[in-house]
């Protein structure tokens, strides 16, 4: 089932890159193919392995339990978080939190998780921006 | 001579203190990487691509620093795979048959510095392999006009497949999607922009890097939260190594294999779309077959260990021939590798020899002092790197998160480019799930606007005549061996695939 429904979402991918391509300006001074054609060529393609991979599906794979699929959430949450506020909070600050959580749900009790945290975020720092002279995110603070 | 000349002024470009230190760093790098289950060659490269480039090394530097670790990740693999009995990397699985029993007789360190002997004869002889077939391909691709290139981009797409999936529908989906991503951004021909939707961060199109760190290294991550790999101490067993120098006999009797696994590794690294797991793997197959008479192979036959680790090594080298000659790589580290020669503004192929002989050669230098390195390191330091897989997943998985997050960030300051990574990362993990394959994700945004420009030149400069692309003998052959590569595996390949798929660990969606 699983096969089926990825062969639907990419034959929808395909007809979208499609209409897509269709829509891209011709420039006046376009060469012989023009921009469109090889988009077009690759929708094709596209299209036709979700086709085949709809109508052939391999065994079903084994997908994680609601919980799990939670978790997973929960991580690219924290991530997304951490991206957007790197800027605002600094490299040293963000990282830290960012990497705490995920050794936390790694199997980390909660002390061993901020070590691991801080850990992480400050040997990054020291060998990435003092020696090495990486430019990171400045927070309020400088680092 | 004029190669040993060539290989001379390598020497002398290498041989700068901070080459050196760069290839010594790669190679120590390159070995943990290797030995950690959840990082190999390709996470380990992509992780680190970033970083060579915002330290502002130059071309020779940073390619010697990155193959170094690629090399590395080839010996590293085995570390784990004998002690733990878990492959450091997919094309280590093949050590695990015969180099965990070994260890459970209390042979480990035999097991280890046999394997490290077998890398290093197997790296070795691809090394001079290298040398000696590169010019000759060189040779023969300066004969390409760009139909013939559009008919070997199309070549290494439709052979990867063969190799790198179970279902050719899902490598040729990836390789679609792949070349899709790379046509987002402003169309380098006629300056129009394409599929970028209005986003002004996307008129440039989408980093290569970006995508390749957030496919290969943060689908890892998400892989190990799913299922609580944290958990599973690395430090729960105990590790005996025994004695670490193997005696005459015993590699008297394995250097025929050694030699005769390298050559087999070789080509079938050189061949488009093989790369190190599957020269591993028939190097194996091979000798059980030719030498295993009493039925050894499989309960710690030291020929077993010494056969895949041979093989694996000399694939490496091998699959470095078509990315160096022709612009074309054959596996996913090299892909991986391709990627840092484009972020360099270095374009891979036969102008390269000519235009850049000191990046190849000095390439090359540093590939023989790499692997002198290597064995140095791998046998009598290899208690300290047996130390390393001490580092349980849940202090591991983040540092290699936040590391990704730092190369990325350090790049171009955005956060754009940092949520287009968890992007690309979410896509990772849900299509190796589905079993779709990566690596020709990867090589279409790598080789996708090459690829498109070749193919407008070509009917262009024809006046709009299609049928230019299969105008030449050339490229008439690029294009059969192109349809058999394809064909081939849906006929015999399911075979050899199901064989080679039952041995692997849940980590094997990577190939190499």
């Amino acid at each position: 089932m699983s096969d089926r429904i990825f062969g639907v979402l990419g034959l929808l991918l395909a007809i979208g890159f499609a209409i897509a391509a269709t829509q891209i300006e011709e420039s006046f001074l376009s060469d012989a193919v023009g921009p469109k054609a090889f988009p077009l060529i690759i929708a094709t393609i596209l299209g036709v392995s979700s086709a085949i991979i709809a109508f052939r599906p391999d065994p079903e794979p084994v997908w994680p339990s609601l919980g799990r699929l939670v978790e997973l959430l929960a991580a690219v949450v924290v991530m997304v978080l951490y991206a957007e506020f790197l800027p605002v909070a600094g490299f040293v600050f963000a990282t830290a939190i960012a990497a705490a959580y995920l050794s936390w749900r790694l199997g980390n009790g909660p002390i061993a998780s901020v070590l691991t945290g801080v850990g992480i975020s400050v040997g990054i720092y020291v060998i990435f921006h003092l020696v090495l002279g990486l430019s990171l995110a400045r927070g309020p603070f400088g680092f | 001579m004029d190669m040993l000349a060539s290989l001379g002024d390598g020497f002398a470009i290498a041989l700068t203190w901070q080459n050196i230190g760069l290839a010594l760093l790669g190679c120590f790098l390159g070995t943990v990487m290797g030995a950690l289950p959840g990082l190999g060659p390709s996470n380990g490269v992509a992780i680190l691509i970033p970083l060579a480039f915002t330290l502002g090394l130059g071309a020779t530097p940073s390619l010697i620093l990155l193959t170094s670790v690629y090399y590395g990740a080839m010996y590293g693999g085995r570390i784990s795979s004998i002690l733990l009995g878990i492959p450091g990397d997919e094309p280590a699985m093949m050590t695990v048959l015969d180099g965990y029993p070994m260890a459970k007789k209390g042979r480990a360190g035999e097991a280890l510095s046999l394997s490290g002997i077998a890398s290093f004869v197997g790296a070795f002889f691809a090394t001079w392999g290298l040398i000696l077939l590169a010019p000759q391909l060189v040779k023969i691709a300066l004969l390409f006009g760009p139909a013939e290139y559009f008919a070997l981009f199309a070549l290494a797409f439709m052979t990867l497949g063969g190799v790198s999936s179970t279902n050719q529908a899902k490598s040729a989906f990836a390789a679609a999607l792949g070349l899709g991503l790379a046509m987002i951004g402003v169309d380098t021909q006629t300056g129009v922009p394409r599929f970028t939707f209005g986003e002004v961060h996307l008129y440039d199109g989408l980093d290569f890097l970006v995508a390749i760190v957030g496919l290969f290294a943060l689908s890892e991550v998400l892989i190990f939260l799913e299922e609580r790999h944290g958990n599973a101490d690395a430090d729960g067993k105990k590790i005996v190594v025994g004695r670490l120098t193997p005696s005459w006999s015993m590699l008297k009797s394995c250097t025929p294999t050694m030699l005769r696994t390298s050559l087999l590794g070789f080509i079938a690294g050189v061949l488009p779309g093989a790369g190190a797991s599957l020269g591993s793997f028939i190097s194996y197959s091979m000798e059980k077959r030719l030498v295993d008479k009493e039925n050894t192979f499989g309960t710690g036959d030291p020929r077993g260990v010494a056969a895949p680790e041979a093989g694996n090594n000399a694939a490496a080298g091998g699959a470095l021939v078509p990315m160096l000659a022709l612009g074309v790589p054959g596996s996913g580290t090299t892909a991986v590798l391709l990627a840092v020669l484009l972020s360099l503004n270095i374009t891979p192929g036969p102008l390269l020899f000519t235009q850049n002989p000191d990046v190849v050669w000095g390439l090359i230098a540093a590939l023989f002092i790499a692997n002198f390195m290597l064995l140095a390191m791998n046998i009598p330091m290899v208690g300290l790197f047996t130390r390393v897989l001490m580092i349980p997943p849940k202090v591991l998985m983040p540092l290699v998160a936040m590391v990704s997050f730092v190369g990325i960030y350090g790049i171009s300051g955005s956060s754009f480019d940092l949520l287009v990574m968890i992007g690309f990362g979410v896509m990772g993990w849900g299509l190796r799930k589905l079993d779709v394959p990566l690596v020709p994700i990867i090589l279409g945004t790598l080789l996708g606007n090459a690829m498109e420009n070749n193919l407008r030149r070509a009917v262009t400069i024809d006046n709009g005549n299609w049928f230019t692309l299969i105008d030449s003998p050339l490229s008439i052959a690029l294009w059969a061996i192109a349809i058999i590569g394809f064909v081939l595996p849906l006929i015999i390949g399911a075979r050899v695939k199901s064989r080679m798929h039952a041995r692997k660990d849940e980590e094997g969606a990577l190939s190499d």
